[in-house]
């Protein structure tokens, strides 16, 4: 046997039918994830055919973006104040129960951002192809699965027929050494990758992240990480399955249990790269001379470290639009600079671990004043939790508004938005024009560099305020 | 959907770098349930003011923009969100091909599903298209060629499936749909 990437594996165990210099690859979908934005043109094409879903036990659906944060929009106390996102959710909600697929809906207590409660509940595994209609399904790369986002019409196929129509991705490894000094987190490690391999660096390939960095990290600083690999272009993200993999994944609702759990294991352990195996392409990081990161632009890729000056690029005429829009300058401190909101939330950092990360800092702290933090945790599962710990009245003594879970300001699309011309510090992935309100300014960072941010009312040094 | 063969028009230029889906179509314009209508919402942010007034010096509110097919992009276009509410403006304002240098994979997936042909040239014939907007170019799918005024011709990458569906208006889930027996037979066979 010659050795083989990861991704070679899961590929082929799931090719229903090979790839032809004519014909992509059929390839099998385990668990299609779907949510009330990408999937009522998709119904609607099976209602025109007369088609039913043709596995509706590997189909699974939430409502993350455009569900209220507020308790009383959603309890129905009060009409969801959105009239548009209120018909989707009805929408969906009747989509769901015509064709027999299983909805966490509006009410329901595992609800949460798709890309957090297929983890969470033990939906997503090692070895598994998952998609849905929303690009940070590799988020479930973390697991060792071949996960990736899919557009309307595919979301339509999968439900028809349980395969996708597939050209095989160029293989791309990210080698990962040295370890994260305090105050650097999953996401300054994500955001520095991203600045190296640029926002299209990744287009036609998944990217395997390997190296003594990324087996040191938890599920959740490895999901922040997958989840990102999108805003480089990439199909996918992945890492191998291991011990932290599988311990994460122990007694998980939806998890195999008992004699299935073992054979699932011994499984799941031959999901690595070969020794030997070759990459399309490498890439190296060192690690451990990472800082926070922030972004000072308008994609993900343009970054810098906290304690660094935008660079300058004359003649440069993208770099120069994207600081008009920002109302930055090149060759001014990020440190310092003003901020208006602060976003802690989002499938990229509103988990559990980034919750306790925040209230680390935000404890017995108060945010500057002006300043609107709003906290939205990834499910309600992580909302009860933290509230168990007492996180959310941290949060609220510090002057945080604390919210039901959902997208929310991560994209505006429930109303949660940032104000024109604001700054908003967000621990979320994306950064465009307009991503959380027409005009809003995003920069991107970690939990706690979003925290220090709330505090101080401008750009701050979390590394300051850790004790 | 209706079969695609020759695309001749006029272009667009719009030269941003990394237009992303975003900028194509904001967030707030996805909780529509159809997908007709969205070409009035096509680079919203861009297009319109605050006041919902068309921004007179954007380029598809100038004269010269009505009809054209053929948009070309800046570098890279279509990375971030995978809302296929993207491809879906762009065709229902009228373009057939989207032009560049680089398309992010999905937006790419989604075009083709749509009858939207994106097409990737290389960097000088992108540079000329940018300094030469509302020049007629023609598109043959067939050949998979992408002719300019003065006759140059390049050829551009399509996948091989894809370009047999649009050039024969068949659509990818028929063939799908087709694959019943080979996809129970994969299920018996790995216990699925
Ligand atoms: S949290 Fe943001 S990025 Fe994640 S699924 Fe929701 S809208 Fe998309």
């Amino acid at each position: 046997m010659t050795a083989t990437t990861l991704f070679e594996k899961l590929w082929r165990a799931h090719e229903v039918v090979a790839e032809t210099a004519e014909t992509p690859a059929t390839l099998y979908v385990d668990l299609h994830l779907t949510h009330e934005v990408t999937t009522p043109q998709a119904f609607a094409v099976l209602r025109g055919r007369g088609l039913p879903v043709r596995r509706p036990d590997r189909t699974v659906g939430t409502m993350d973006h455009s569900t209220p944060t507020v308790a009383d929009e959603l309890y129905g106390r009060v009409p969801i104040r959105l009239e548009s996102a209120a018909r989707q959710v009805r929408e969906f909600e009747k989509n769901c129960a015509e064709f027999g697929v299983e909805l966490l809906g509006i009410q329901h207590p595992d609800r949460g951002i798709v890309h957090i409660i297929g983890p969470e509940l033990g939906l997503t595994q090692p070895g598994k192809t998952i998609v849905c209609g929303d690009s940070h399904t590799s988020t479930h790369g973390a697991f060792g699965a071949l996960a990736f986002g899919i557009g309307t019409t595919e979301v339509g196929q999968v439900l028809a027929t349980q395969c996708l129509l597939q050209r095989k991705a160029r293989t791309l490894a990210v080698n990962v050494e040295g370890a994260l000094g305090a105050g650097v987190t999953a996401k300054d490690l994500v955001l520095a990758i991203i600045q190296r391999l640029g926002v299209a660096g990744g287009t036609g390939s998944v990217l395997e992240f390997r190296g003594s960095t990324i087996r040191a990290l938890s599920m959740d600083e490895r999901m922040t990480v997958c989840n990102m690999s999108i805003e480089a272009g990439a199909r996918a993200g992945l890492v191998a399955p291991d011990e932290i993999t599988f311990a994460y994944l122990k007694g998980r609702p939806r998890a195999p249990a008992g004699a299935a759990w073992d054979e699932a294991v011994a499984g799941w352990r031959g999901l690595v790269t070969d020794p030997g195996a070759r990459f399309d392409r490498e890439i190296d990081i060192d690690a451990a001379g990472l800082a926070p990161m922030i972004t000072y632009g308008t994609n993900p890729g343009m970054s810098v470290a906290i304690d660094e000056l935008i660079p300058q690029r004359p003649g440069d005429l993208i770099h120069a639009k994207a600081l008009e829009y920002m109302g930055l300058e090149a060759g001014q401190r990020m440190l310092g600079q003003e901020i208006n909101t602060v976003f802690i939330g989002s499938c990229t950092n509103a988990r559990l671990s980034d919750l306790r990360a925040a209230a680390t800092v935000l404890k017995g702290r108060h945010t500057a004043k002006g300043v609107t933090l709003l906290i939205v945790p990834g499910s309600q599962r992580i909302k009860r939790e933290a509230e168990r710990e007492g996180l959310d009245r941290v949060f609220i003594e510090a002057g945080a508004e604390w919210r039901e879970s959902g997208c929310s300001m991560c994209l505006g699309m429930n109303g949660d938005l940032v104000a024109r011309g604001a700054y908003c510090v967000s621990t979320s992935n994306r950064n465009f024009e307009g991503r959380q309100g027409v005009g809003a300014r995003t920069l991107l960072a970690s939990p706690i560099t979003a925290a220090a941010a709330a505090i101080a009312g401008r750009i701050a040094d979390p590394r300051e305020l850790l004790a | 959907m209706d079969p695609i063969r020759i695309i001749r028009s006029r272009t667009v230029v719009m030269p941003g770098t990394n237009i992303d889906t975003d900028q194509i179509m904001p967030a707030r314009f996805l909780t529509t349930t159809t997908r007709e209508g969205l070409g009035a919402h096509l680079f919203a942010d861009w297009r319109y003011d605050g006041a919902g007034r068309p921004i007179a010096d954007f380029v598809l509110n100038r004269a010269e923009a009505v009809g054209c097919q053929v948009l070309v992009a800046g570098r890279n276009i279509g990375c971030g969100s995978s809302r296929e509410h993207a491809p879906w403006g762009l065709y229902d304002y009228g373009f057939r091909a989207v032009v560049s240098t680089e398309i992010a994979d999905i937006f790419k997936n989604n075009s083709l599903k749509n009858g939207l042909l994106p097409i990737v040239v290389d960097e000088r014939t992108h540079g000329w298209l940018v300094e030469h907007p509302g020049v007629e170019v023609t598109i043959d799918l067939e050949q998979r060629t992408l002719a300019l005024p003065d006759g140059r011709q390049v050829e551009f990458p399509v996948e091989a499936f894809a370009r047999v569906c649009l050039l024969n208006g068949v659509d990818e889930t028929g063939y799908l749909l087709s694959q019943q027996d080979a996809i129970r037979a994969y299920e018996a066979r790995t216990g699925k």
